[in-house]
């Protein structure tokens, strides 16, 4: 059973789909950004740069949740359409 | 003198045969139309019947079945003369009940031999 | 602090969460859960990842490992910010196939196998134990703490009465408000509302003795800032790979851990509760963790060296003589401690309960579903399993002798959780996951895991003997617990965890691809992996008619409670359009009530239930697949068939046709034949008697004369008999050869009258004319046009019956074409004649031939078409009326 889907989408339709993209997105910047410290941090430099480190991902950490806080409304409306995946 | 009536719409081909007849000594009339035919031969009691089979008014196979589901014709010979001349035509002739079949063109000799044999003479 | 006034806050304290719960439990027993099921209690719910290793070990973990600790934290942040990867899905599953647990989940999906159930819940309480050992001691230390006095050290009189104490606590409470009732859903109101309260307690504590210690003992952030650097905290460097490892086995730890799932799905299993808790978590989370560090560096400045950092929380306010706040801290420790023991107790008991006490009872006494009281073996099954797995949370904290730091338990349990990460991401993306794969990836990643990880925890000598890890088992270098395969110098909990994550991924995808998955396995499969597919069905493994609904009511009646029972199969009943209790046992309602069923006992269970029952369901699964293939291949078998007999009908159709064309054209040349036959031989009839009749020669000679006569005429009407068919046939071929010149129609329809004037010429017709209408020049073959004109003007004087014959002739003019009609006063022609005077010898009556053959109108169609035009017969007209239409302009045709 093919399910004719249009070529193009509606602008609303269209948002959506690529709010979910980034809702996809988000966890892979994230995971990103937490594991950045390992690029410059291990043992190379004898710099006391626990603090800063901290200060870091605690600001990465709260974009990533204010972020994630914009997604979550529009993707929560359009949690009952379709679904399908693409 | 025996009676022949004479049914053909062709004018040309039954004065033909009017005269052929006459010459051998035959009372003939002559008739055009089919629809006529049944009462005319009640009316003239032939010895006789000589019927072209595509008629106006009234198709000579019709005439035939009519005059042979009529006890008093029942018998009465009858010589079907037709143009068409296909085999088809002719046994829808035979199985209505025709004494004789003859197809145009004939012979002077031809149509004097037939009614010649169905009077018995 | 006294220690009666300890356990009198501490008692008071659960008091309250009695009350709160038992509210939470009533209000929603009417219905009224309202707010209870908001985002914000679900979320609040899911804080039981923060136990008291939170609460009390990130300090401690803080002040060995600087920033490590947030590793913790981080990992479920990337999930739950990634919700829509992994956990909408999770979610939606759970909610659709009733899924009870972790293992229920797992045994779900691989086919409901209930071998799978038995080793996932294996896993969880090997894994749980000393997680919830580890709570155990936390609250016993944090009660030494103040029992002691003396903040610096811990000593209580009797620790372990106080842990089994608190152990017998949480047990009953888990009982009361877990094993309350058996509900379809797996849900406690009163549990969650607890545990959400005391997610609130505990997140104020930790941010009151953080804001205590940030602007309080040290000078604001930027204090703070400067006292982290100069700390040995700052000695910490960031090590990669544990970084790495520690942020993917929490990651896999938040969806795998048995509390957290039940949390999630099991009492949940709203999506935009989900949506709200994808952000809200990771603040919670980030808010438990922001003052950590500052109270680590604090604690190592103020606290003397030997003591416990673990500690800090509850010792640094006590130690700065802040009684009150310590009071509040020491709840929120318990807050956390009791939560996570509360959930992980019923999460662990329903998958107990649900998969290894069930089955085997239901082994034990078979033809139990319909007579035995299921609903009651069920709740004592949970009860008693809370109190075996608190009482080996006991014996495991007895065993350990509380001397572990905390973190290091709580990694312990993550590893061994994340064991399931493999089969249960598998089994919800990847439809080829099976269970052989499923179960050998399991029992790998257990073994792997209890070698490396759980196992060498109790020490050198403690489990293992420490010549082992010297030396490995048997003196085998490469199976050293510590350095697999050879490689030493890991990192033991990296080494852990790679080796149990790539032995255990590997066996489940190579056992998932070297074997051939069931059938209820392969619809499972499908079921999860497509689950937001709109309508996808489940396994339809009940035959029809073979289950009595009064024996199912029975039985649910035994598992739901009568009540709920009945409220089920009347609504069914309904549904299916009936009055009364009994539906049907269609195939879809036993489908129905087995995951009704599940949702209480598991899906094994309900299976297996269902089974004794309806019969044996495998089997007729295993047959409908086998039906369903064999169904498939005839499908294509006779879809080809079809094809080929769709082709065969073509062409058979089309034989048809063609074989009916040819009949009719063969009748048709039967009747041309015939009629030519006829039309020849008259004419010849006559010629030949009479020719006959002549040669006698004793005729009189007028006689003589008009028989020469007859003979003349019958010659020329077969003369123009033979000009006719010859004409037609060159008209039929399109080969005849047109004369084209300008003509004027005026004067063609003169000569037309002229001519005609001959057929019947004693018949005196008026003609109706309008000359100046008939001066037209047209471009044309002007002796064709004049055929069809005498042909059609001698029809009307043959055939017009009127006494007074009269004939109209119209012509017009109007684009291009030119339009002369022939009307006549007679009767006309009959409507039903009407189509067929133009075919060949139509005539239709003999009265008034004048030696035509019945081809005149024939022969007049055929010339018209040629002059591009047409004739027909014009309705209507009060008499017989013909129109012939032909173009202004005939261009000659180049071919």
């Amino acid at each position: 059973m093919v399910r004719r889907v249009p070529l193009f989408l509606k602008r609303r339709s269209y948002r959506r789909r690529r709010l979910r993209d980034a809702a996809r997105l988000l966890p892979i910047f994230g995971a990103f950004f937490f594991l950045l410290p390992v690029l410059w941090s291990p043992g190379s430099s004898p710099a006391h740069d626990t603090a800063p480190d901290g200060v870091y991902l605690f600001v990465v950490w709260l974009l990533l949740i204010l972020a994630a806080a914009a997604l979550a409304p529009g993707l929560d409306s359009a949690a009952d359409d379709d679904g399908s995946e693409s | 003198m025996s009676h022949v009536l004479l049914i053909e719409d062709e004018p040309n081909i039954a004065e033909a045969i009017r005269f052929i007849l006459t010459r051998d000594g035959w009372s003939v009339s002559t008739l055009q139309d089919g629809a006529a035919a049944v009462a005319a031969v009640h009316e003239q009691r032939p010895d006789i019947v000589i019927l072209d089979l595509m008629l106006p008014g009234r198709s000579g196979l019709e005439i035939v079945e009519t005059l042979r589901a009529d006890p008093a014709t029942q018998s009465l010979p009858v010589l079907m003369l037709t143009a068409k001349g296909a085999g088809r035509e002719r046994e829808a002739a035979e199985r209505a009940g025709v004494s004789r079949f003859m197809t145009k063109p004939f012979s002077y000799a031809e149509i004097l031999a037939s009614v010649r044999a169905l009077a018995g003479r | 602090m006294p220690f009666n006034i300890l356990v009198l806050t501490c008692v008071t304290y659960v008091a309250l969460l009695f009350l709160v719960a038992f509210v939470a439990e009533r209000r929603a027993a009417v219905g009224r859960a309202g707010w209870l099921r908001s985002p914000a209690v679900y979320t609040l719910s899911l804080s039981v990842y923060c136990t008291a290793w939170t609460f009390y070990g990130a300090v401690g973990y803080a002040a060995r490992s600087g920033l490590e600790f947030l590793t913790i934290y981080l990992g479920p942040t990337l999930v739950f910010i990634g919700w829509w990867w992994v956990l909408r899905k999770l979610v939606r599953i759970g909610r659709k196939q009733r899924v009870t647990s972790i293992a229920d989940l797992i045994s779900s999906r691989f086919g409901k196998s209930n071998l799978l159930g038995v080793i996932v819940t294996l896993l969880s309480v090997v894994a749980m134990t000393p997680y919830i050992a580890l709570q155990l001691q936390s609250v016993t230390q944090s009660f030494g703490v103040f029992a002691s006095g003396t903040p610096e050290g811990w000593a209580l009189p009797n620790r372990d009465a106080t842990a089994i104490w608190v152990a017998a606590g949480l047990a009953l409470f888990s009982i009361l408000f877990g094993t309350r009732k058996l509900d379809a859903k797996e849900q406690h109101h009163g549990v969650v509302t607890a545990i959400a309260v005391e997610a609130v307690v505990k997140l104020v504590a930790l941010l009151a003795v953080g804001g205590f210690v940030v602007w309080g003992l040290a000078d604001g952030p930027a204090d703070i800032f400067r006292r982290i650097e100069a700390s040995a905290i700052s000695d910490w460097n960031l090590q990669p790979d544990r970084w790495f490892g520690l942020i993917f086995v929490s990651a896999a730890a938040v969806i795998s851990l048995p509390r957290m799932f039940h949390v999630m799905v099991v009492e949940g299993g709203d999506e935009s509760h989900l949506g709200r808790a994808s952000w809200a978590f990771p603040a919670y989370l980030m808010l438990m963790s922001l003052f950590i560090s500052p109270i680590a560096v604090m604690g190592l400045e103020r606290m003397p060296t030997d003591a416990n950092p673990d500690m800090f929380v509850l010792t640094l306010p006590l130690h700065e003589g802040q009684g009150a706040l310590a009071m509040l801290a020491f709840l929120g420790g318990f807050s956390s401690a009791t939560s996570m023991v509360i959930v992980e107790a019923i999460a662990l008991a329903t998958m107990v309960s649900n998969h290894v006490v069930m089955p085997v009872w239901l082994q034990l006494r078979p033809g139990v579903a319909m007579t035995g009281d299921v609903r009651g073996v069920v709740l004592m099954a949970r009860r008693v399993s809370i109190i075996a797995i608190l009482a080996l949370g006991y014996g495991y904290y007895r065993l350990s002798g509380g001397s572990v730091a905390l973190a290091s338990i709580g990694l312990i349990a993550f590893v061994g959780a994340a064991q399931v990460l493999p089969a249960m991401l598998g089994g919800i993306f990847w439809r080829g996951a099976s269970r052989f794969g499923a179960a050998l990836g399991l029992l790998v990643g257990l073994l792997v895991w209890a070698y490396t990880f759980f196992l060498p925890s109790f020490g050198a000598d403690g489990v293992i003997p420490a010549h082992v890890f010297a030396d490995g088992p048997f003196g085998i270098g490469w199976l050293r617990p510590q350095a697999l395969f050879g490689v030493s110098g890991m990192d033991p909990l990296v080494h852990a965890i790679v080796w149990s994550m790539v032995l255990n991924a590997s066996a489940f995808a190579l056992g998932s691809i070297f074997s051939f998955p069931g059938p209820v396995e392969r619809m499972q499969g499908a079921a999860f992996v497509n689950v937001f597919d709109e309508d996808q069905t489940g396994p339809q493994g009940w035959a029809r008619g073979k289950a009595e609904p009064e024996t199912l009511l029975l039985m649910a009646g035994r598992i739901l409670g009568e009540e709920a029972a009945l409220a089920f199969f009347e609504a069914e009943a309904r549904h299916q359009g009936k009055a009364g209790f009994l539906p049907d046992a269609s195939p879809e309602f036993v489908e129905l009530l087995e995951r009704r069923l599940a949702g209480s006992v598991g899906a094994a269970t309900a299976h297996a239930m269902i089974s004794q029952i309806v019969g044996r369901a495998a089997v007729t699964v295993e047959e409908l697949m086998a039906v369903a293939n064999e169904t498939a291949q005839i499908m294509e078998y006779s879809a080809r068939l079809e094809a080929q007999q769709e082709e065969l009908t073509r062409t058979a159709r089309q034989l048809r046709e063609a074989n009916e064309k040819l009949m009719q054209l063969s009748i048709q040349k039967d009747a041309f034949l015939s009629q030519i036959s006829h039309e020849l031989r008259t004419p010849m009839t006559s010629i030949r008697a009479f020719s006959e009749i002549l040669t006698e020669g004793d005729l009189p000679t007028a006689m003589v004369a008009q028989y020469g006569r007859i003979i003349h005429d019958e010659a020329i009407r077969l003369t123009r008999l033979l000009d006719d068919l010859l004409d037609l046939s060159v008209l039929e071929n399109g080969t005849v050869q047109l004369n084209l010149g300008l003509a004027n129609i005026q004067t063609l329809l003169d000569k037309a009258l002229a001519a005609a004037g001959s057929t019947k010429p004693e018949r005196a017709f008026i003609i109706l004319r309008d000359l100046p209408a008939e001066s037209i020049f047209v471009r044309t073959d002007a002796d064709r046009l004049l055929q069809v004109f005498i042909n059609l003007i001698s029809n009307a004087r043959k055939y017009c019956d009127n006494p007074v014959p009269e004939l109209k002739i119209t012509v017009r003019q109007r684009a291009g074409r030119v339009s002369v009609d022939f009307i006549d006063n007679g009767s006309g022609i009959p409507k039903e004649s009407q189509a067929i005077i133009f075919e060949k010898f139509a005539r239709l009556s003999d009265q008034s031939r004048a030696g035509g053959a019945g081809l005149g109108l024939a022969i007049c169609r055929e010339v018209m078409a040629n002059l591009g035009g047409q004739v027909s017969y014009l309705p209507g007209q009060g008499g017989a009326a013909f129109r012939a239409t032909f173009p202004l302009r005939l261009e000659r045709k180049l071919n």
